[in-house]
């Protein structure tokens, strides 16, 4: 595993008046900037959390990149493209939030390429049919969503920055999904079988996005004291059940958990217990397609690296002669 | 005096800030950074990039090695002037709050 090598002149050196500052700037729920002093706990959970969400954006391209030439039409193939194009777009404004922490954008390719850093399990599930890009954008987007809409108030400006854009772009994508469904339902018996099978597979690995049960999530209160998480897991799993369940009824899809039942005390939804054995196995790369999601973003940096080698030598040559004119 | 976002020439690109003009009659605003082998590269990247939805009209594109910034360890000295200087504000003078047009 590469070092994450650490720019800033502030690393490792403990400012009295930094750490004052930080405290006050939290406790006034204001944002952290690059330049402000941080603790080196803050600087390195923030590298891997902004990393690791910019890896899942990259890699998160080719379940669905593998639907491209097979959309069912012209539209559909259009706004599949437009949707993945905008996950390279997220990719890029959350590497670019990470490098002002001090990490630069090759070694966070590497960490990737290397498969030393992780990224959500979630892209590790096979997208065999066409309604898993419906069950994508409703489900997976739909997740997503609901962890990132606090995330724009993160405390570290960069990143609430770059989550702000990723956001706006954010629910265009499950509106899509949820169309591709809408669709779905209304057509043939075949096709409602399809999306109901679909929507079967994707709707646990969904829920699981939003990570362990909160007892067993060790780094959750930390990341609450620093204002960079605003609710637990269980919290945001539970939002999206409530939400998940009255869209279900629209599709007239059902979801694939027989605990499902509204809770008039509790005003929510109650839902069965997950199978985190899997959750766990899968993020220790035994998911289906963990192996050629990490080799396809390999060979894809490997395959490039003369492109990129040869701009930088025609940019230099330029350079080069204008100096010398 | 530093440079915002250098990473000292390591990465094959160079990094580039981003402007965005939204529509005609406002100013360039930073919309974040890319990186690109040249200025012609890094104007179509930041269309690619920061223009999807028709966000913008123009784009200004810089090398962050070029951006010289203030010291933030200095704010608080560089940043005094202001300090204690109310008068600068209309709101100051106090004494015509119940004159019109004033």
């Amino acid at each position: 595993m590469t070092d994450i090598r650490v720019l800033s002149t502030t690393e490792g050196s403990f400012d009295e008046a930094g750490a004052a500052r930080f405290a006050e700037l939290l406790a006034n729920e204001q944002r952290v900037e690059p330049t402000d002093w941080m603790p080196e706990g803050y600087r390195k959970t923030l590298i891997r959390q902004i990393s690791q969400h910019a890896h899942s954006e990259i890699i998160g391209m080719q379940p669905e990149g593998n639907w491209i030439t097979r959309a069912p039409s012209l539209k559909r193939k259009a706004i599949l493209m437009a949707k993945v194009q905008d996950e390279a777009g997220h990719g890029l404004y959350l590497y670019s939030a990470a490098q002002t922490l001090g990490v630069d954008r090759e070694t966070m390719f590497d960490q990737l390429i290397t498969g030393a850093a992780k990224y959500s399990s979630i892209f590790n599930y096979p997208t065999p049919t066409w309604a898993d890009m419906g069950s994508i954008g409703w489900l997976v987007d739909g997740a997503a969503i609901c962890n990132q809409v606090p995330l724009c108030r993160a405390s570290y400006g960069p990143y609430g920055r770059a989550m702000v854009r990723i956001c706006k772009e954010e629910s265009f994508h499950q509106r899509q999904g949820f169309e591709i469904l809408l669709h779905l339902m209304r057509g043939t018996d075949a096709q409602k079988a399809m999306a109901q099978e679909s929507v079967n597979r994707w709707y646990a690995p969904a829920l699981m996005m939003f990570g362990p049960p909160d007892d067993d999530s060790p780094n959750s209160r930390q990341s609450m004291e620093w204002n960079i998480k605003r609710f637990s897991n269980d919290e945001l799993r539970q939002r999206f059940v409530d939400m998940l369940v009255p869209q279900a009824e629209i599709l007239g899809i059902t979801l694939p958990d027989p605990h499902i039942k509204w809770n008039e005390e509790r005003g929510h939804f109650d839902f069965g217990e997950l199978d985190w054995s899997e959750f766990h196995d899968v993020l220790a790369g035994n998911g289906p397609a963990n192996s050629i999601r990490v080799a396809r973003r390999r060979q894809a940096h490997e395959d490039g690296a003369w492109v990129r080698e040869a701009a930088r030598a025609y940019a230099d040559s330029r350079t080069e002669e204008r100096v010398a004119s | 005096m530093t440079t915002p976002g250098d990473s000292g020439g390591r990465e094959t690109w160079p990094m580039w800030e981003v402007f965005v003009r939204s529509s005609r009659g406002l100013s360039h605003v930073h919309s974040g950074s890319l990186h690109a082998s040249d200025e012609t590269m890094a104007v179509r990247n930041a269309r690619d990039l920061y223009t999807r939805r028709a966000e913008g009209v123009s784009i200004w594109v810089v090398r962050a090695s070029d951006i010289t910034a203030s010291d933030p360890d200095a704010r608080g000295a560089f940043f005094e002037s202001p300090q204690g200087k109310e008068y600068r504000h209309a709101t100051y003078y106090t004494e015509s709050d119940s004159v019109p047009h004033l």
